[in-house]
């Protein structure tokens, strides 16, 4: 009998245990609402030292992108590196999965929704699970 | 009414790879030919600021000063990624305004040799054994490559990309456009690492290191340096007349950094701090991006010159593809940019770097400038960006005599 692997998130801000499923959390200022995902001291915005987490859309529009083809030795390339900006707020950097590495195929202002994937497994057997976006229909 | 400020001296080593010298050396010729440029001596400065990115912490400045003179003078060892250089002039200059001193020297300095475009990010990094979160993002493991780049060619093509999908005639063509210039421009300085020209055909069809910047569209590493001796417009007054004609007007020294904008979270913004900084230079000179003669901008990469079209207000808004198209920013142009080749061809040993284009901007201005002379420069703009970030902007006019 084999159990499930142990699964955490690459990075803490993203919640792999949502009702919904996967999702981003940010830090919010609950003075302004500026949007973040490490831990704070206070807000870059305006300064206050309040935050609640705020889980962000699942869907985004691609703003940039760049298709990387070099990189250090463990990294595979080509891969596909965009800035995506979230419905309802919160800007992203992540790939683009399940398109080709291909300027003709990846065009900025695509839609893009989130997606996850395993990205390691330690010696333990746990697995590193990571998010990216994909092509939204 | 606060006093002028000028450059009287000004050097740069030409850069590219020198295995032979160490970093004290290369920032010793650059001095030494600044001070014998200001027909000045070691004894007469009262301040020094050095800027060496990977060095300042190592008293760079005093293990300079043990070369070329131990005049006991307040020394500032200074690290601002790539706007080091500036930095380290404007610091210099904060000395003058101060009140502090009247004559000063700034050194920018950099040896990076073979380090990679890169440089240690483009090693292997050890995965760890047991995954447990760590740092402020509670990463388990290194997320380059897994959670899109951080890396300097992927961020500034992302740059430069936003920038295509926020206006029309913007795409890889304008990009190389950039260095397809930049390239030509090179060929005639002395002083550049690499003085080749190539065609656009050869520019986009090169290996393509992160889209749509191909290496011939990305600044090399390398070995330099340069110096400025600057002083008061009271201490100018009392120098030979053979300095006075050569000196140099600094009309705007401003140094920014990054204000708060909501895709902080994806990548630093290298756009809006530019804006700031060329609004307040060009506030500060009493001019505008007409009077520009010349221009030495930061073209880190080929996206990065282009979405800096814009940013230093060269061409309309939403117009530096057609800025570049229309072959506004070639040294035969209306506004030339980077006849030095910039530092896509010239180089960028980086704490050189902002020092280098004020001695460039400096020597057109004096006429000085041999083949690569813009005729008749008589006002000229430098620019840098360290990504993090900080930007330094420069403004420089020939003197009215
Ligand atoms: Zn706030």
């Amino acid at each position: 009998m084999t159990e499930a692997p142990r699964r955490v998130p690459v990075v803490d801000y993203l919640s792999l245990d949502g009702a919904g499923g996967p999702v981003l959390r940010a830090n919010a200022c609950t003075a302004c609402g500026a949007l973040f995902f490490d831990r704070r001291n206070a807000c870059a915005r305006c300064g206050a030292r309040e935050f609640e987490h705020r889980p962000l859309g699942t869907t985004g529009t691609v703003r940039a992108f760049t298709i990387v083809k070099r990189a250090a030795p463990n990294v595979p390339v080509p891969y596909v590196s965009a800035v995506v900006a979230l419905d309802g707020g919160g800007v992203v950097k992540a790939n683009i999965r399940d398109v080709e590495p291909d300027p003709a195929q990846v065009t900025l202002g695509m839609r893009v929704a989130l997606t996850t994937f395993t990205c390691g497994t330690d010696v333990e057997g746990t697995e590193a699970v990571a998010f990216g976006f994909a092509p939204a229909t | 009414m606060a006093d002028d400020l000028w450059i009287i001296g000004a050097s740069m080593t030409p850069f590219g790879r020198f295995p032979d010298r160490d970093v004290i050396d290369l920032a010793a010729t650059a001095a030494l030919d600044a001070l014998d440029d200001a027909s000045a001596t070691i004894a007469e400065m009262q301040t020094l600021a050095v800027g060496c990115l990977t060095e300042a912490p190592n008293m760079l400045g005093q293990r300079l000063q043990k070369q070329i003179g131990q005049t006991g003078i307040p020394v500032y060892n200074v690290a601002n990624a790539c706007a080091t250089g500036a930095t380290a002039v404007r610091t210099a200059l904060l000395t003058l305004k101060a009140g502090e001193a009247d004559m000063a020297l700034a050194v920018g300095v950099e040896q990076m040799g073979k380090m990679g475009l890169l440089g240690s990010a483009g090693r292997a990094r050890p995965e760890p054994a047991g995954y447990e979160p760590s740092g402020r993002y509670g990463s388990v493991m290194p997320v380059e490559g897994i959670l899109g780049t951080q890396l300097m060619p992927g961020v500034f093509a992302q740059a430069g990309m936003e920038y295509a999908y926020e206006h029309d005639g913007v795409g890889f063509e304008q990009f190389a456009k950039v260095a397809e210039k930049n390239h030509a421009h090179s060929a005639l300085n002395p002083l550049a690492q690499y003085r080749k020209v190539f065609s656009l055909e050869e520019v986009m069809g090169a290996e393509m290191v992160a889209y749509p910047n191909t290496l011939l569209m990305c600044c090399p590493t390398g070995d330099g340096a340069a110096a400025v001796v600057v002083c008061t417009g009271t201490k100018l007054k009392t120098l030979d007349p053979g300095v006075r004609r050569r000196a140099v007007k600094i009309s705007a020294s401003v140094l920014t950094s990054d204000p708060y904008v909501e895709s902080d979270t994806a990548q630093p913004d290298v756009s809006t701090l530019t804006k700031r900084a060329a609004a307040q230079a060009y506030e500060q000179a009493g001019l505008g991006p007409s009077d520009l003669d010349l221009v030495e901008l930061h073209d880190c990469f080929a996206t990065a010159e282009l979405i800096h079209y814009e940013n230093l207000q060269l061409c309309e808004p939403g117009g530096a593809g057609d800025f570049i198209d229309r072959r506004a920013p070639w040294r035969d142009g209306t506004t030339p940019v980077n006849v030095s080749g910039g530092l896509i061809s010239k180089g960028h040993p980086i704490g050189a770097t902002g020092v280098a284009n004020l001695y460039e901007v400096a020597t057109h201005l004096r006429g000085e400038a041999g083949d690569r002379q813009i005729e008749g420069a008589r006002v000229g703009l430098t620019h840098v960006i360290g990504l993090g970030s900080a930007c330094g902007v420069h403004i420089l006019e020939r003197a009215t005599s």
